[in-house]
């Protein structure tokens, strides 16, 4: 087995007993990078030479008995984390050359912890996208059938981890771009609570959306990520201060007596059989450990995905107002006048996904429409919230299917937006309520395409879901394949 | 037709906190352009806002100090739109949910007094400046001041000439210095006003349409410019023309209000709930807190002043200029118990000495005890009016109290009714030609006498003594 | 456009196929925007479009406001709308200065610059 191959726990053992150093891991990965990056494309820059520097220390402190959960291990951030004196691109022209002079407050803590950064992750440019189509700096494409999308907008996150060229990857999700791409790139990734992990730092989509979280290969390594980062940001005023529990401790518990909400708008006829097939044998899974699975309904479904392309896009046209060729990234040349020259920047400096964006949350903000789009948009979320608030009285968690569908094709959606859009419809409503959840592997496809099932609970019970997930993992006895890359 | 000015102010203070409104930085004048800036203020991507609870308190303060109703919620909005100084391309203000609402100012015109209402005040951040270059065409940005904590204050359309306006500007600007949130510089920038003007019919209720002012750096320019702007309307519209509705600046050199060159647009700015911040909650103990903090506001100080002292309403207007005279002035009184008195020796040579050092009355050489005890030996007859003129000369420049001074100088006034008539006879006895000419009914002489007493006692004799002794003596045939 | 119209859809991606899908709708349905309109919005926006680019956005904006039109159909009289995910109120900061950036830190990244200040093409007032 390759050091690049194993988990975090894993390798925290082998660095321990001294068995291995950082530097080997490192090695490790990169020898993978060399060998798969190529026909992969998860990353947009590589930190070969910091990362190497990083292990180096990464073993002196072990030798001292001193470094943190993550001291020596190679982690991923997706290019939307600001990185101290690391280019950070978003996957936008408009930030191509972009240095920024501070790190997002995750980075810290990662640092803090001893991790070791890989490279910064391809992505859909300013994280709109499903496919990581998007980026300025080229597609991503799926370790497990290279002409099709890994999913997004965090896909070179997720496909870096599913393709070994990282032990574990941060990314970021607003509508489901940590959990559709682990579904389709078949590794775990967390949504956190909306609040439980501070934003500074982490370039702005949805400001009301938006929240970090990991990729990893089991369970066991997203609580380890997420007791690292975590916590109450005096940064961030939207960050929440609430206790960190040790999330460890939820694993290796039993779930029998759970009550798991199954919401009959998630499971309608027509969906595609082999996603269906799978997120059923889950649900048996879960059955077989005790839990009793109810019907539950979530009665404003169908307006999920309506109300998230008025809500993101409007914050994310104000968002996106600074990038104006003022102070820093692209800036056209030969303008005319200060006009010519916002228009020429912006025009050139972003594509078409996020022009597209900046039209729609423009056009629902403007005066005249506010009403009928951005206030009734904000209307019909709360009503999200309250669907989920009320089954949650009933059930201890929800259980969905991560994606409608298996990966799709490179290029297959890319002429119809609405059709890309639809393919976020059971992960956006967790983004409208804030509430946390979790995308496990639950199988393959017929073509073996890895298949994910998300578990949903209510606002700061990441416990609930890493408890259930990890009983999940350990009882699902999923094949354990590699993509053949 | 007789029309009426309908005038509606808005102001913006700078508040004077340490540090911003979103950031850590400060908000100091005059730095390097640039080097007060963080990427919070800078607007870097991935950069978030967190509120500077002072600012919240000092908006509180303003918003007591003028009767509003402070609002138990409140949020901030995003303005949205584009220009080189705002870089984040929005500025955070508060939209929907203000801070305050509700207030009202008493002014004094020479019509009386008139109270104006406030709509409104508001948290908001300042934007940056830009400088345009005379010969290139480019422009510069300096961002120190994105960030520096505003509030605006939105009055109603309660003013109905230039003069109230200036009255109405000079309220707010006092109530803002008093309670030390804002230095009020207008030149500077950190007081800041722009008004709108229409006209209407006299009896008329519904609103003529209106013009913005902008670009009144003083209050003498406020006012010009309404009057100015309320006589060019007038003309248009008794010329059966129409006002246009436009953005005009003020011309200082000109003298007039001209329109803005750039093609005026009508804003869309897009406002809505800034999903960075958390709403603000101020509860009964929060004001309370604040509320215990202000201090008693200069109209309700003249009034005291008054009503408590019996001075004369235009020396209540000097004494309460600013706080510290104010509390200067009360000590005085403590000490002397004589505030009529008190009164003329502070606005006279205290505020020249102050006024001539360009100093401030906190760290004048003569101390508020001193004046007042100078004023007892005054009183005591322990020196005259005279010699103390003389004697506060001494305390300005040695900054030491006047019975050290005197107990130095031996400056104790002559009040030993034969010692002075001594002196008395021997200055008539001098003055033969003069007795003669007084005794023969020129009394302007008495002035002459009188010198002549003051001379030989050094000043030092009780100029009421002298009269009294002097006209004896001189009558005494 | 429940989960129905998904399966269907995704197994009916060809171009002909959406071409089609889209006459019907703009057949049914009004036109929610028009080019003047996307002509404006993408003027507040600061971007700019060519014949064919507006013609395309204006095509796929309408798409995707027809489709969030739904939201007409949900009941939300006296509905407070949510504007932030968790209740919190009263996030300060202290009134503490903390080191700025360095001048040459702030303009680092500047495409252009002249001294201390970032230069823009000239502004008229």
């Amino acid at each position: 087995m390759e050091l690049n191959q194993l988990t975090i726990h894993e390798l925290k053992e082998k660095l321990l007993s001294r068995e291995i150093t950082s530097v080997d891991i490192v090695e490790s990965v990169f020898n993978r990078i060399d060998q798969v990056e190529g026909k992969v494309h998860a990353y947009i820059s590589l930190l070969r030479e910091d990362a190497l520097r990083g292990a180096a220390g990464a073993d002196q402190k072990i030798q001292e008995g001193a470094g943190g959960e993550l001291c020596g291990i190679p982690v991923a951030l997706k290019d939307i984390l600001c990185t101290k004196g690391v280019k950070t691109t978003c996957g936008s022209r408009i930030l191509q050359n972009f240095i920024p002079p501070y790190d997002a407050t995750v980075v810290e803590a990662l640092r803090r912890a001893g991790a070791v950064f890989v490279g910064k992750a391809n992505m859909d440019e300013f994280a709109m996208g499903s496919s990581t189509e998007t980026s300025y700096f080229g597609v991503t494409r799926n370790p497990w059938a290279l002409d099709r999308i890994p999913g997004g907008s965090s896909g070179g996150s997720a496909a870096a981890v599913a393709a070994d060229e990282c032990i574990a990857s941060l990314g970021s999700d607003t509508g489901g771009s940590i959990r559709q791409p682990a579904a389709l790139c078949g590794v775990v990734g967390m949504k956190p609570t909306y609040g439980r992990v501070s934003r500074f730092g982490l370039i702005a989509f949805a400001s009301s959306l938006d929240q970090i979280g990991p990729f990893t290969k089991d369970v066991e390594d997203c609580a380890i990520m997420m007791n690292v980062i975590a916590g109450y940001d005096p940064k961030d005023s939207t960050s929440v201060p609430q206790d960190v529990p040790d999330y460890r401790a939820f694993l290796n518990r039993d779930i029998a007596g759970w009550t798991v909400g199954i919401p009959r708008e998630y499971f309608r006829d027509g969906m595609d059989p082999e996603v269906s097939a799978a997120v059923k044998k889950a649900i048996a899974v879960v059955e077989d450990q005790g839990a009793r699975c109810i019907d539950i309904s979530l009665p404003h479904t169908d307006y999920c995905v309506a109300v998230y392309y008025i809500v993101a896009p409007a914050e994310a046209s104000s968002n996106l107002a600074r990038y104006d060729g003022v102070k820093y990234g692209y800036r056209a040349e030969n303008c005319r006048d200060l006009l010519d020259m916002y228009k020429k920047t912006r025009s050139e400096g972003f594509g078409a996904e996020v022009k597209r964006r900046i039209m729609l949350g423009t056009y629902a903000l403007s005066s005249g429409y506010y009403d009928a789009y951005y206030k009734k948009a904000s209307q019909v979320r709360a009503r999200i919230k309250e669907d989920f608030a009320e089954a949650f009285k009933r059930c201890d968690v929800i259980l969905t299917p991560t994606s409608p569908t298996p990966a799709f094709k490179i290029g297959e959606k890319t002429e119809d937006p609405l059709q890309m859009y639809l393919s976020d419809i059971f992960t956006i409503s967790a983004n409208l309520a804030g509430i946390p959840g979790i995308s496990v592997p639950c199988g393959y496809s017929g073509r073996g395409l890895p298949v994910g099932v998300q578990f949903l609970a209510g606002h700061f019970e990441e416990g609930k879901l890493l408890q259930i997930a990890h009983n999940y993992e350990r009882h699902a006895h999923i094949e354990r394949r590699r993509p053949e890359l | 037709m007789e029309y009426e000015p309908v005038i509606g102010l808005e102001v913006h203070a700078q508040l004077l906190t340490k540090s911003k409104i979103f950031c850590g930085c400060s908000t100091e004048f005059g730095a390097m352009p640039n080097s007060h800036t963080c990427p919070v203020c800078l607007g870097l991507p991935g950069v978030l806002p967190v509120l500077n609870k002072k600012v919240v308190e000092y908006a509180m303060k303003m918003a007591m100090a003028t009767h509003c109703r402070i609002n138990e919620m409140s949020s901030f909005a995003r303005k949205n739109y584009f220009y080189p100084d705002l870089p984040k391309g929005y500025q955070i203000t508060q939209y929907a949910l203000p801070l305050a609402e509700g207030g009202y100012v008493d002014v004094e015109t020479e019509a009386g007094r008139k109270r104006i209402g406030l709509t409104r005040i508001h948290m908001e951040e300042d934007a940056g400046k830009l400088v345009h270059d005379e010969h290139l065409p480019s422009s510069y940005v300096d961002l120190n001041r994105t960030g520096v904590p505003l509030i605006e204050i939105v009055g109603e359309p309660d003013i109905r000439s230039a003069e109230e306006a200036a009255a109405y500007l000079r309220r707010l600007h006092e109530i803002l210095v008093y309670l030390e949130i804002c230095d009020g510089n207008m030149e500077e920038g950190s007081f800041r006003c722009d008004a709108n003007v229409s006209l209407r019919p006299k009896g008329q209720e519904i609103f003529g349409i209106r013009t913005e002012l902008k670009n009144m750096n003083s209050f003498r320019n406020v006012q010009r410019a309404l009057d100015y702007e309320i006589k060019r309307q007038e003309y248009i519209l008794e010329s059966g023309g129409e006002v246009v509705q436009e953005t005009r600046l003020w011309d200082d050199t000109q003298g007039v209000t001209l329109p803005m060159r750039s093609k005026e647009e009508a804003h869309d700015y897009r406002y809505f709930p800034d999903p960075d911040l958390v709403s603000i909650r101020v509860d009964e103990t929060w004001i309370r807190e604040v509320e215990g903090t202000i201090p008693e506001l200069p109209l309700e100080k003249r009034e005291r002043f008054i009503r408590e002292y019996e001075i004369p309403p235009y020396d209540a207007g000097i004494l309460t200029t600013s706080k510290a005279l104010a509390e200067y002035y009360e000590d005085v009184v403590k000490v002397c118990g004589k505030p009529k008195i008190a009164a003329n020796w502070v606005m006279g040579d205290l505020l020249r000495f102050v006024n001539e050092d360009r100093g401030d009355i906190r760290t004048c050489s003569i101390s508020a005890v001193s004046l007042g005890d100078m004023i007892n030996l005054i009183e005591e007859g322990t020196i005259s009016g005279k010699m103390a003129k003389d004697l506060i000369q001494d305390m300005y420049e040695t900054g030491k109290p006047p019975r050290a001074i005197i107990e130095e100088k031996g400056l104790v006034q002559i009040t030993d009714e034969d010692a002075l008539t001594g002196i008395i006879v021997d200055v008539i006895r001098a003055n033969p030609t003069q007795l003669a000419q007084y005794r023969s009914g020129k009394d302007k002489l008495f002035g002459y006498f009188v010198g002549q007493v003051m001379k030989a006692t050094q000043g030092k004799a009780n100029p009421q003594l002298i009269n009294e002794l002097l006209k004896k003596k001189l009558d005494q045939a | 456009m429940g989960y129905r119209g998904i399966a269907s859809v995704s197994k009916n991606t060809g171009v002909r196929a959406l071409t089609e899908r889209k006459w019907k709708k703009r057949k049914e349905n009004k036109v929610k925007i028009r080019k003047e309109e996307v002509e404006y919005v993408a003027h507040l926006a600061r971007l700019e479009f060519g014949e064919e680019e507006t013609e395309k956005f204006t095509l796929q904006l309408n798409d995707i406001l027809t489709y969030i039109d739904k939201l007409n159909q949900a009941e939300t009289t006296g509905v407070s709308p949510m504007t932030h995910a968790m209740p919190l109120v009263n996030a300060f900061r202290e009134d503490t200065v903390i080191s700025s950036l360095s001048n040459e830190s702030s303009l680092a990244n500047a495409p252009e610059t002249r001294g201390s200040s970032f230069r823009v093409p000239k502004v008229i007032e």
